[in-house]
Formats: structure tokens, sequence, C-alpha cells
């Protein structure tokens, strides 16, 4: 046990220490961060005119939407069902509709549109709405107060009772008038997100675990090696090493993404902040502190919404489960396949000889990938269940699967087979590894592999 | 004592037969070497001895004990096939190797840095190995061999790639390992070291062991009661000197004197030559001729391989 762990840390450090690796670490993060960065960017910046259909059953907002350079406001009256018909030949962005409420102020709406809604036309609608619902609250307070002298009321307390929170949800209207959550978006990123992660993960790592060991091969040290160590022990002390050495990668690409995206949207958004204080003093100066403070809180407060909404559905499809089965598939699938990827680069004798037994190992995964577009669209289906079960493609395909909802026995069974996969799998490996390393100069073929899987 | 014992080891390979009910005996403080022609199972036998490889059959013991996983640490393995790191420093790599082999990091350490100062490589601790000569190279693999003090040392074709200097010292080092009270097993084709190193012999040839032994033992088996006679002033042929049990053959000529090999008869001595040869010749020299390992090899693999042969 002790050699592994000093195996462990020999493949980690001289992995870790590479100028590569720190090449990758550093351009990683900042392709992610541009991948989230630019499209928010480009939402807050667009020029174009949206239109926006109100259909207000409360009567609170009447006029209430002001046309502003970006966004232009029509009322509706109808009702909801002809409107929604309506919306596609409309040519709308979007269609708004507040309910009507019996006893309470209007707190929150629908926002319908075919695609996404452009962040500014949200952000500016829950403004709108939330401060014509407080100035409505405000001056029911302040009829009370008329009609109550007695009791003297703190001003502060005023400000929070009337404070308000606008929730909006978005929904898709499909071209055939189709409605649907918009939030199965978020389940099939995730679902597509972790999916591909795993793949690359397994690609990348697990080849450099059969390079690694190629490189034991051709520098021929691995006899000496083995000399102290168990061929197994040199195995698993390989595969962990590096395994390690994508975990902290990954790790320190969530840290480094997170980071390069909060400074960055800070940044432009504290830009744009200044910009509309100065703007405002001129146009109207008692709006400074409601209006548009409110604007640039609400943009923020957009953000973290749109995390809240991401976190509201992995709430609904159990949270524990989906971060533990990540760390489970993610792993085991990694653990399984650089298994395999070992065994080769004990077979062979250089890079160029691994095509033949690359390809086995490298049709479930790609198989699994391209598959995965059809598992989104029918992620409770017969293909998406068996390849969610069997171990070579179930560390892609369940993760698809699992943000849209899966029976905890189905997700149960996948991990059983996967571990029976890894354990499979390492065992056969081991056997083939063990023979290989020690032959040089000789052409195997999948008869000889056979052939050592018997030996003693 | 023997430090090392196989006992009837059988190993299989998917089609061929490696080793065939080989045993052999390695006393305690000896060099003991392991010859045979190419192919013939020796490496087999080493990395059976090193645990690398299981035998299907038979018993080996280390010290009259059965031989266990933790044993390895007491064994030191220099491969035929070595080889280091190439883009490792070539201290970490050495310090590495001997924590592999159960030492701990600071006596690692330590022990590194007097051999390092022996070897003359003091300057090379942060090198990488693919700057080293091979040369150097072979220096460190050694080195890393011998590190944790091993009790049996298996070197496995030591000499081949060796230039003439450092395999000299490669010799000095092996022989001071021994008179440090190690067990060495070496494996080699090299016939003029195993004369000069070996006490003891196994011959390995076609899976099976065909001769082992003390070196001495063996040569005395090996020799046929020839004599080397260097004569002058005698024109003709001895053997029409001599009785016909007494054969003559290796007839040579230098610018000074004649020469022949002289079998004589096991119940005649080298006196009864002299007796009937001295009134004929002048003569400059009388050695008994002792066959060398080389000669002994090839006999005793040629003779294997013919009665191999023979029945079919």
């Amino acid at each position: 046990m002790n050699k592994i762990i000093l195996i462990l840390k020999r493949e980690y450090l001289t992995r870790v220490r590479k100028r590569s690796f720190m090449v990758m670490t550093i351009l990683g993060p900042l392709l992610m961060a541009a991948i989230m960065i630019v499209p928010i960017y480009l939402a807050t910046r667009t020029n174009e005119t949206k239109t926006v259909a109100v259909l207000d059953e409360s009567g609170v907002f009447y006029e209430k939407f002001k046309d502003s350079d970006n966004i232009r406001f029509h009322y509706l009256v109808s009702d909801i069902t002809s409107a929604k018909a309506n919306f596609t030949k409309s040519g709308d962005h979007a269609l708004l509709y507040i309910p009507k409420t019996e006893v309470t102020l209007p707190s929150n709406a629908i926002l319908y549109s075919e695609n996404n809604v452009n962040i500014n036309v949200k952000t500016y609608i829950k403004n709108v709405m939330s401060k014509q619902i407080e100035e409505l609250k405000l001056e029911a307070k302040l009829k009370d107060l008329q009609t109550d002298v007695q009791h003297p009321v703190q001003v502060d307390d005023i400000l929070r009772s009337i404070k308000t929170n606008i929730d909006i949800n978005t929904m898709k209207i499909g071209e055939d008038g189709k409605e649907s959550k918009s939030y199965t978006e978020v389940s099939m990123a995730i679902g597509m997100f972790s999916g591909i992660l795993i793949y690359f993960f397994i690609f990348l790592f697990g080849s450099q675990v059969m390079r690694g060991v190629i490189e034991e091969k051709t520098n021929r040290i691995v006899e000496v090696i083995i000399s102290s160590v168990k061929p197994f022990q040199l195995m698993m002390g390989k595969i962990i090493g590096v395994g390690l050495v994508g975990l902290t990668q990954f790790l320190l690409w969530v840290v480094l993404t997170f980071g390069i995206v909060t400074a960055v949207t800070s940044s432009f958004t504290g830009k744009a902040d200044k910009k509309s204080d100065t703007d405002s003093m001129v146009v109207d100066k008692p709006s400074i502190n409601s209006g548009h403070l409110n604007l640039q809180k609400a943009v923020q407060q957009d953000t973290g919404e749109n995390m809240n909404e991401a976190l509201d559905v992995i709430n609904t499809i159990n949270f524990p489960v989906m971060i533990g089965s990540f760390l489970f598939f993610f792993i085991f699938g990694y653990l399984m396949y650089a298994a395999l990827f070992a065994a080769i680069g004990g077979a062979v004798d250089s890079e160029s000889d691994t095509q033949q037994f690359m390809l086995p190992i490298t049709i479930p995964l790609i198989l699994a990938i391209v598959m995965a577009q059809f598992v989104i669209q029918d992620p409770e289906g017969p293909v998406s269940f068996w390849m969610s079960v069997f171990p070579l493609t179930s560390p892609v395909i369940m993760m698809i699967r699992i943000p849209f909802g899966v029976p905890v026995w189905e997700v149960g069974i996948s991990m059983l087979f996967l571990l029976l996969g890894f354990l499979g799998t390492t065992w056969l490996a081991a056997k083939i590894y063990r023979t290989g390393i020690l032959m040089y100069g000789k052409k195997v073929s999948y008869k000889e592999l056979w052939k050592w899987l018997r030996y003693k | 004592m023997e430090l090392f014992s196989a006992r009837q080891v059988t190993k299989h390979y998917s089609n061929h037969l490696a080793l065939d009910q080989v045993s052999i005996d390695v006393p305690e403080g000896s060099i003991f070497g392991l010859l045979g022609p190419n192919g013939a199972g020796k490496t087999t036998l080493i990395r059976i001895i090193n645990q690398i490889l299981a035998p299907d059959e038979g018993e080996l013991f280390f010290r009259g004990q059965h031989l266990k996983p933790s044993d390895i640490e007491k064994i030191g393995y220099l491969p035929e096939e070595r080889g280091l790191y190439k883009k490792m420093s070539v201290g970490e790599q050495a310090l590495y190797l001997a924590q592999l082999k159960g030492l701990d990091k600071n006596e690692a350490q330590k022990r590194l840095k007097f051999w390092f100062e022996k070897f003359e490589m003091k300057g090379w601790w942060n090198r990488k190995v693919e700057e080293l000569s091979k040369g150097m190279q072979q220096k460190v693999q050694f080195l890393v061999t011998i590190i944790h003090k091993p009790d049996l040392l298996i070197f496995d074709e030591p000499f081949s790639g060796f230039d003439p200097i450092n395999a000299n010292m490669l010799k000095e080092e092996i022989l001071s390992q021994k008179e440090k009270g190690a067990t060495i097993i070496f494996s080699t084709h090299n016939m003029a070291s195993v004369e000069e190193l070996c006490d003891h012999i196994a011959l390995i040839n076609n899976s099976k062991v065909i001769l082992k032994g003390a070196v001495r033992e063996i040569k005395k088996t090996y020799k046929t009661n020839t004599f080397k006679l260097a004569y002058n002033t005698y024109e003709g042929d001895l053997q029409t000197l001599l009785p016909a049990s007494f054969q003559v053959s290796g007839r040579e000529q230098d610018s000074d004197h004649r020469m022949a090999d002289i079998r004589i008869p096991a119940e005649s001595s080298p006196n009864d030559l002299l007796n009937i040869l001295l009134p004929h010749v002048t003569l400059f020299g009388l050695n008994e001729v002792i066959p060398s390992m080389n000669d002994i090899f090839i006999r005793a693999v040629t003779d294997q391989n013919s009665s191999l042969q023979t029945p079919r």
C-alpha cells in the first residue's frame, strides 16, 4: 500500500510540474469563461428594439410600462389562450402575462417567448412591476397612517414592509404553439455538460495513462520497478495518480473559471452603473435612488436568480443523487477505462501500435456521445435505459439522464454494473498488463492477448 | 549454507516450456554464474527469483524459508533490459527507486550522497537522465541496484553495453559487494568473466540444467589428462615414438618450438610420457591442459543438443 502511494506521488508530481499542465490549467478557464461571458455581454449590448405584448388581467400595470430605446410595449385586450395563439404570428419578442389576483397585489408574472427572453427586457419588466407594487403598497400604508394616528410608525418598518420581490417565470412557446417549461433547457445543459465532461476526462487522462505505460516500457525501466513492487501496484498507482492530476485540473478549472467570470462581469456591469448614474442625474434626479439603482441591483439579482432556477431544477430531481452520482460516474468511469488504456499500453511497444486495440475502447465512448442527442430527446426510452446500464456507456449516458430525473433504483443498477465493470476490466487489464510489460519487440495480436489472460 | 535454492521449478509459456524441473543452489557469499545460450530460460529463472513471474511448479527458498513477497527488499536486481525515466532528474529518480525498495527517505538520501561521491557524480543530482551518457546512466542503474544493501544481488548480462573501463569498474564493484557479504547471481554469455568471478555455476540449455556445481569441481571432471608439450630438435611425428594409448593431437609450430597436445591414459602419469620422450627431444615445457569454461560450455551444450536430436 505504501508503495502504491509512492508511485502515485511520482506520477502526480511529474505531471503537475509539466509546463503543458500549467498551460492547460490557464487556457481551459479562459476558454470556458469566454464561452460563458460572451453571450451575456452580447445580450446586454444588443441594440435591436424588442416589442413586448402585455396582457394585464390585474389592471394594476396599465400604461406603466414605458417604451424605452430598446423595448416597446403594447397592451392586449383579450384572454390568455387567444393571446398565446396569436403570439407566434405577431412577431413580438415576448408576451407578458400578469394574472388576476383576488386579495393581494400581483407579485408574479409569466413571460412567454419563442426564444430565450432578453435579459434586459426581463430586468426592465421586473423593475417596473416592483416599483409599481411598492408605490401601491406605500399608498396603502400612508392611508393607514392617516386613519391610525395614535401608533407612531418607524420609517424603516414601512420601507421594509413595502419591499416586493417579483417572480417572473419564463415559458417557451414552440412554433407549433406547444409550451414547455424553459428549465428543461437547464436539465439538458447540465446533462450534456456533465456527460461531455466525463467523456473528455476519460479520453484525456485515460490516454495519459496509456502513454505513461508505454514510456516505462520503452525506457526499459519497468522491469526494475516490478522487481520492487507488484505490476498491479504499479498499474494502480499510475491510474490513480493520473486520475488525481485530472481532478486537480478540473478543480482548478472550476475555481479559475468562476473567478474570471465574476471578475469580468462585475467589471463591465460596474462600468454600466457609472454611466447610467450620470445619465439619470441629468434626466430625473429623484429617481437615482429608487429607479436606476434598482435596475442595477436587478441585473445582479437576475444572474443570481438564474442560478436559483438552475438549483430549483436540480432540487426537483434530488440534489444529493445528482452530485453523488456525478462523482461516482466521473471517478469509476475513469478508473474502468484507465485500466483498459493501461492494458493497451502494456501490450504494445510504441504509440503507433495502439490503433487496433484502441478501437474497441473508443467505440462505446464515441457511441455514447453520438447517442447523447437521442437520449436527451427521450431520456426515459429503452435505448437510454440500456445505454445507461451498460458499464462502458453508462458514465456518459447516465449523467445526461440524471438531470431529467431517473428513478433511484435505475441509478443503483447502473452504479452496480459500473462497479462490476470496473472490477472486471481491472482484473482483465492487470493480467494483460503484467505479461505485456515484459514483452519487447513482439507484434501482439488479439489471439496473443487471449493467451495472456489464461496465464497463471 | 544456501542463501537461495530452487527446487524442480517448471514454467510453461503458451506454446513452449521455458524451465523444466530446474533446481539450483546458491551458497551464501558466493558468486553464482547462470550460464546458457540465448533463449535457454535464464531470464525466466531470474524473473521467477525476483517474483516477477510465478512458477507453474516447484519451490523456492530464501535462507531455508519459502520465498515470500517481502523478500524482494533483500534482493537487488539489474535486469538485462534496463533503463531510467528520461525526463526525471537523476537524484529524484534514484531516491524514488530506493524508496520503492523499502528505504525511508532520509536513509536513502544519506546513502545516495555517499555513493554519488564515491562514483564521482556529485554534480549530477539535478540533471535529467536524458542529458547523461550511456555509461553514466549505467552507473546510476548499478547504484540503485545496491543502494538498499541487499543480501542477494542479481545481474542479468551486466557487462553488455559497458565499455572496458566501466566493465572493469563494475567487476571490481561486484567483487567488493561479495567481500561485504552479499551473494551474487549473474547470468552471462561472457565466459571470461565467469572464469574470473564465479565460484559456482549452473548451465541451462533447452530449459534444463545440464551442468552445475563449483567451478573448480566442474573443471576437474572435464579434464582429459591432456598435456601440452613444447619441445625442439625432433622433426618427426611424436606419435611414432609413443604407444597407441598416448594420443597426440593439436600439433603446432612457432619460430622456436614445436608443440603438441598429448592425451595420456588414465593409469599413466606425465612422468611415463617424459620417460619415453626425453631421449629423443629437447624439452621446453610441459603444462596440463585445463579446459576453459568456454570449452566446457560448448561441449556441454553441443552434447545435450546432439543427444536430443539422435532419438528422432
